[in-house]
């Protein structure tokens, strides 16, 4: 469905993106995942011949996006980080507009206008004004504009951005839904939000493909190891003698590496809570001791440390971008500063 | 055709919002001013009197031109609607040529407005048929090429406020060429005062006499302006 290759993008003197090169198969939900600035926008713009490529080839449904466009655009749906909305338009004005724009013949215009409010579940506000809707509606009418025309490909920037948490699960559903219709490509920098949506994850650095695979794939290869959550129980006793019965249970395992005592997850006579820091997977072990050791389990679990792993990926620990964008830019200033300092070596 | 699906959005849009009904409320009543204060002038001969109507009326389109074409492109951009339209399978100098179309179809509508005045003097003066569409061909062309100007001022600027500053400023430039044409020796006062927007070209219509060159001046600063816009919009997914 997507070729890219060795695609460059500069504005101006700084290069956006480049070398990049990819493959997305037809029916693919894939996300873009990468930091602010890591070029996720740009490739998106790319993909939706909003911009051109510096250099390099990108085929779209084996269509050129240099040489053949407007074919192009007609086989894709994009959603900006921005969704393009007139706020003077109505929902239904506003769709009847975009596939009007998107060669919809003039007859079908209205079925599909009414095919996509009902998908996109904006049928109740298809007659009010679009700037006088919320903002988890203004983006489901966003994404309903992305797909009005039936596009063969959809591309979704930052579709969850601003949403509150019962947005953002509507918004899951939502694209998940698009899977089987549309190849559908959706970028974000929140790594649980891509694994809870897409087949595939494509990480993007310094406008790079820095990794390409599912979650599971990117958890074994940084053999990082994992944490298990821990909810025990023993009864008549307190929560700290459970922990500490929990703490000597574990310590013959030698995959365990550190077992932390937090606050009991639920209360209770004899309920201890612990995190279980492992460096492979040894939950049925884990489980087996603690069985044995006469304790109770009321959970265990998996937890998920997708954002930490996603920044070992990137090559940055556990350090956050900011800081390290932080620090690189004092370094420019204090080197900028040595250089103002050391007199001129030109010849008067 | 593409363009005019974008054209009735326009012109859809300059209804909805007050400002295209402002701007055209405000160029009829300062037309309407200067007609009453010119008819008072009982010597003038009716024929003059048309003449000063047409001269009062291209300075109220052309002020009515700029801040109407000035939102065109500029506010797609800041409101980041333009992506609409750059997505879709459009051609650039479809977008540039619906834009156009609505902005000068209520210029025109808004000179058209106006014709009531010209009748009033052809009722109770002496003056022909002729000079009256003469002089409205050329407040028509008048506005498509300052509707021009300000459509490739709007596709520069970000900001409503900066397009039409930009678009006065080259229009004021078109004008002052005449200046210039007065300033320096043969041959050079020809080519200056053959480009000037106003006085040069203007003029011919105001009195009824319909000149194709000035026709053909006209159309040709429509279509370059335009020609340029089209090529600002390309030069975007370059840059």
């Amino acid at each position: 469905m997507i070729e890219i290759q060795e695609l460059y993008k500069y504005y101006g003197d700084r290069r956006a993106i480049g070398p990049l090169s990819t493959r997305i198969t037809q029916g693919e939900v894939v996300g873009l995942l990468g930091l602010n600035g890591a070029g996720k926008t740009t490739t998106l713009r790319v993909l939706a011949c909003d911009l051109l490529p510096t250099s390099g080839s990108v085929r779209v449904a084996g269509l050129d996006v240099v040489e053949r466009p407007d074919e192009v655009r007609a086989k894709v749906g994009y959603l900006p980080d921005r969704p393009p909305l007139y706020d003077d338009m109505t929902v239904r004005e506003y769709l009847s507009y975009a596939a009007r724009l998107r060669n919809v013949p003039a007859s079908n215009v209205q079925k599909r206008v009414a095919d996509v409010a009902e998908l996109t579940e904006i049928g109740d506000v298809a007659n009010q004004l679009i700037g006088s809707l919320s903002h988890g509606f203004k983006q489901r009418v966003g994404i309903a504009q992305a797909i009005v025309h039936g596009p063969e490909l959809v591309v979704l920037d930052e579709p969850i951005s601003g949403l509150d948490p019962v947005q953002i699960m509507e918004m899951r559903e939502l694209v998940r839904g698009l899977r089987g219709a549309h190849t559908v490509v959706v970028s974000s920098h929140i790594l649980t939000e891509i694994s809870e949506t897409c087949d595939r994850i494509l990480v993007i650095d310094d406008g790079r493909i820095a990794w390409s695979g599912t979650e599971t794939e990117l958890s074994a290869t940084l053999k990082q190891g994992m944490r298990i959550a821990l909810t025990l129980r023993a009864a008549g006793k307190s929560a700290q003698a459970t922990a500490d019965q929990a703490r000597a249970a574990l310590s013959g395992l030698p995959s365990v590496r550190e077992v932390e005592v937090l606050e009991p997850a639920e209360a209770g006579e004899g309920i201890a809570s612990l995190r279980v820091a492992v460096s492979s997977d040894v939950r049925e072990e884990v489980g087996k001791s603690l069985l044995q050791a006469g304790l109770g389990i009321l959970e265990l679990s998996r937890e998920k440390e997708l954002e930490s792993m996603f920044l070992e990926l990137l090559g940055e620990g556990h350090e956050h971008a900011g800081r390290k964008r932080r620090k690189q830019k004092q370094d420019e200033a204090d080197r900028k500063q040595v250089e103002a300092a050391t007199p001129s070596k030109e010849p008067a | 055709m593409r363009a005019l699906i974008i054209a009735r959005r326009e012109l859809y849009a300059y209804l909805r919002s007050p400002l295209g009904s402002a701007i055209i409320a405000a160029a009829l009543l300062v037309d309407g001013i200067l007609f009453y204060f010119a008819s008072l002038d009982t010597k003038r001969l009716s024929a003059q009197l048309l003449s000063q109507f047409f001269y009062d009326s291209s300075a109220a389109t052309m002020v009515a031109g700029l801040l109407l074409s000035m939102r065109l492109l500029a506010e797609e951009r800041q409101a980041g609607t333009i992506t609409l339209l750059n997505t879709a399978p459009i051609r650039d100098r479809d977008i540039v040529l619906g834009k156009f179309i609505s902005s000068f179809g209520v210029l025109t509508l808004m000179n058209l407005l106006t014709a009531y005045m010209p009748l009033m003097v052809y009722i109770r003066g002496k003056v022909s048929v002729g000079h009256i569409l003469v002089g409205y061909l050329g407040l028509i062309l008048l506005g498509a090429a300052v509707t021009a100007i300000g459509l490739f001022a709007s596709s520069l600027a970000r900001s409503q406020v900066v397009a039409v500053i930009i678009g006065a400023a080259m229009v004021a430039s078109m004008i002052l060429l005449w200046v210039v044409a007065r300033a320096v020796s043969p041959p050079f006062n020809t080519f200056f005062s053959g480009l000037a927007l106003h006085h040069e070209n203007y003029r011919p219509f105001m009195v009824g006499t319909l000149s194709f060159d000035r026709v053909a001046y006209y159309l040709m600063l429509t279509y370059f302006f335009l020609l340029s816009a089209t090529k600002v919009l390309e030069a975007r997914r370059w840059r």
